[in-house]
């Protein structure tokens, strides 16, 4: 147990990432005006991968550690979309993920915002529309921004997020 | 019949069999327990041969490639599956992609989702593209568990983690469970069509894409087979910096999931230090290699970037550095007593159903099978590594967890070997033109090996190129490991295997 405890303390608090406060604004191109005014400063996200190659999946869970740190901008991920403000997909969408992806559009209560992360996802990835891939995700669900990369870096994912929360 | 020795650092050999002779030699391999790798089918009408259904074994370390014409109108082959049970679930792809079909018992479509008509089959060269259908999803025949008491519960595709999709159907009492079958295919986004129709030297970039957590393994592979095809010497310094790219891989990903485990353990702790320690690795892959998940530095030649002498020095500390930390952690993980006591006996899978299955990768070692191409085929520059290989019985989570931890650091020893030595020259060579019709390529992923296989016709240069994951091995271990364990342990066994879904729907 000391030896956890002594880990712990060794490790620190790593120092906040600047992202969403005087970061460089990456590219993410924003469409709607911000979700502050109507959800505030915390938002859920839940995300659905609608058939992509796990990269983008990565980064979202790097999202998640110390470094990173997503929770500190106030955007937390959960399990379900009934929970939701944001539904986050990545992916070129699937035909079989067609179905799941607008069940889960419909899950997520007004006022609700749809982030397609990754190049896939915006239909500009290498998986382009074929017979068993319908492309971008805003040809099943309407989009209101979008995240450039294969896959994005963190940075690239915290600062987008912070376009949606500051005010 | 007569074997043709491949011009490739494998030990393969290949031969065109007749039905007859495809069946003979399966049975003598298995008496002899053989491992099936792969089973695909290509469409050769282009060369004259058909329909052509190819299998890989390997067979007391020598790998065996069979192909056998399945006619042109009717397709059809003698299954493997009642012999490889490994083979059924490509036996069932097989049939969605290329509509040849077998004697094999179960014949419900895998793939296919009805995203396209039953009639139809997209891997056929005289397949018409066209938008999926939209038809909905016709329901899937799920077996059911019948008894007192006795529930269901079905799970996905989409999961409450941030994971690929996928549907998990089990057959409960209370919290045991009593069967799981899995559904997969969601994330099917037609690789090998997409392949067919790019050049051969051009398809790395999308080889590296099918799933992200392994892509330099995949995009090794397939550069290997790209290479055989053209002829193609690859510089030495290319080959070890491939190495020293492939162990990086594995360390970052044994990492995560470490700290994943220790996250579904209940150690909130281990999930911060293992993140930390995975996000410092691939910050260095962003700098030194332009990446952080090592995305197409691996080509067909040899790799996109060099290293120099301040790069080798520093990757030289990181792996001390390393080493240093993940025996820290190591001590703290195996002395908690909480995280042990979900560690152990959890998703039990013994040995004997572990090489019944035919697992294969970092799965099959957890259950006491020696199986580690790194080993028993080594290609250069594994031939002079002396890599030792981790091996536990246990066949349960703990074991998992530990073959994780023994591969971190016999990697990181590779890793240092590999710099302490690189070879001086070019990194890459001009590929040049497709020449020969077989290529085959494998590396030792994370997971279990990875297999790319090439066939082409060189009088109309149209080619047909292969991929498989070792997530179809291993996918079917799960299903077993996790009968009469319980349902909230299902993540924990879930995440100790980490199997792919994209890499295996590709
Ligand atoms: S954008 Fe790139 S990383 Fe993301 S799913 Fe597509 S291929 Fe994978």
């Amino acid at each position: 147990m000391h030896k956890l405890l002594r880990q712990i303390l060794k490790t620190g608090i790593l120092p906040r990432h600047p992202c969403g406060q005087h970061g460089p604004r990456c590219d993410a191109e924003a469409s709607k005006p911000t979700l502050a005014a109507e959800l505030g400063r915390a938002l859920a996200v839940r995300h659905v991968d609608s058939g992509s190659c796990n990269g983008c999946e990565l980064e979202i869970q790097a999202l998640g550690n110390a470094v990173y740190n997503l929770a500190a901008i106030g955007v937390r991920l959960v399990a379900s979309p009934r929970h939701a403000d944001i539904l986050l997909v990545t992916g070129p969408v699937t035909r079989a993920m067609v179905d799941p992806l607008r069940a889960a559009h419909e899950a997520v209560p007004d006022p609700k915002r749809v982030v397609a992360l990754g190049d896939c996802a915006r239909g500009c990835g290498v998986y382009t529309p074929n017979y068993t891939t319908v492309g971008a995700v805003n040809r099943v669900v309407p989009v209101d921004l979008a995240i450039p990369g294969c896959p994005p870096s963190p940075e690239t994912i915290l600062e987008a997020f912070a376009t949606l929360t500051r005010p | 019949m007569s074997w043709m020795r491949l011009s490739s650092p494998l030990p393969i050999h290949h031969a065109w069999v007749d039905s007859a002779l495809w069946r003979a030699l399966a049975v003598q391999w298995h008496c002899e327990d053989g491992q099936l790798i792969a089973l695909w089918g290509s469409d050769e009408r282009p060369a004259g041969l058909g329909f052509v259904v190819h299998a890989v074994i390997i067979c007391a370390d020598k790998w065996h490639w069979i192909s056998l014409r399945a006619g042109i109108d009717n397709p059809r082959f003698p299954a493997l599956s009642d012999l490889f049970p490994a083979a059924a679930r490509q036996e069932r792809a097989l049939f969605d992609l290329l509509g040849i079909a077998c004697d094999a018992g179960d014949t419900r479509s895998w793939l296919r989702h009805d995203a396209w008509g039953p009639a139809d089959f997209p891997l056929r060269r005289d397949f018409t593209e066209g938008p999926p259908t939209t038809s909905a999803d016709q329901p899937y025949p799920f077996i059911s568990v019948r008894g007192n008491g006795v529930h269901e519960i079905a799970v996905g595709p989409i999961h409450a983690g941030t994971i690929e999709p996928g549907h998990f159907r089990f057959s409960v009492v209370g919290d045991e469970i009593l069967r799981l079958e899995e559904r997969l295919g969601y994330t099917h986004k037609g690789v090998a069509k997409r392949l067919e129709g790019m050049p051969l030297r051009d398809g790395g970039r999308l080889a590296g894409r099918i799933c992200a957590d392994s892509t330099a393994a995949y995009a090794g592979a397939y550069a290997m087979a790209v290479e055989m095809v053209c002829a193609c010497a690859v510089p030495p310094r290319a080959l070890w910096l491939r190495a020293l790219l492939w162990e990086r891989e594995r360390i970052a990903n044994h990492l995560g999931d470490l700290g994943a485990l220790c996250q579904d353990g209940g150690l909130a702790f281990g999930h911060t230090q293992f993140g930390l320690l995975k996000e410092r690795w691939i910050q260095t892959h962003g700098r030194l290699f332009g990446h952080r998940y090592l995305m197409d530095m691996i080509v067909p030649g040899g790799v996109a970037r060099d290293l120099d002498a301040t790069a080798i020095a520093l990757l030289d500390s990181e792996c001390t550095t390393l080493v240093a930390a993940t025996r820290h952690l190591q001590y703290i993980v195996d002395d908690h007593a909480g995280l042990q006591e979900r560690f152990l006996g959890t998703g039990r899978l013994a040995e004997a159903q572990a090489r019944a299955l035919g697992a294969v990768g970092l799965a099959a070692r957890a259950s006491g099978v020696s199986c580690d191409l790194r080993v028993s085929a080594p290609t250069p520059p594994y031939d002079i590594l002396n890599t030792q290989i981790s091996l536990h019985h246990g066949g349960d989570v703990a074991a998992r967890v530990a073959v994780r931890f023994e591969e971190i650091y016999e990697s990181a020893r590779l890793i240092r070997t590999l710099l302490a030595a690189l070879p001086t020259g070019p990194v890459r060579a001009d590929c040049g033109r497709p020449e020969g019709s077989l290529g085959l390529g494998a590396v030792e992923g994370w997971r279990g090996l990875i297999l790319v296989a090439v066939t082409r016709a060189p009088d109309t240069d149209s080619h047909h190129v292969h991929i498989h994951d070792p997530s179809w091995q291993n996918w079917p271990l799960l299903e077993h490991a996790v009968l009469g364990d319980l349902v909230p342990d299902f993540p924990l066994i879930n995440k100790s295997f980490n199997l792919a879904y994209s890499g295996h729907d590709q």
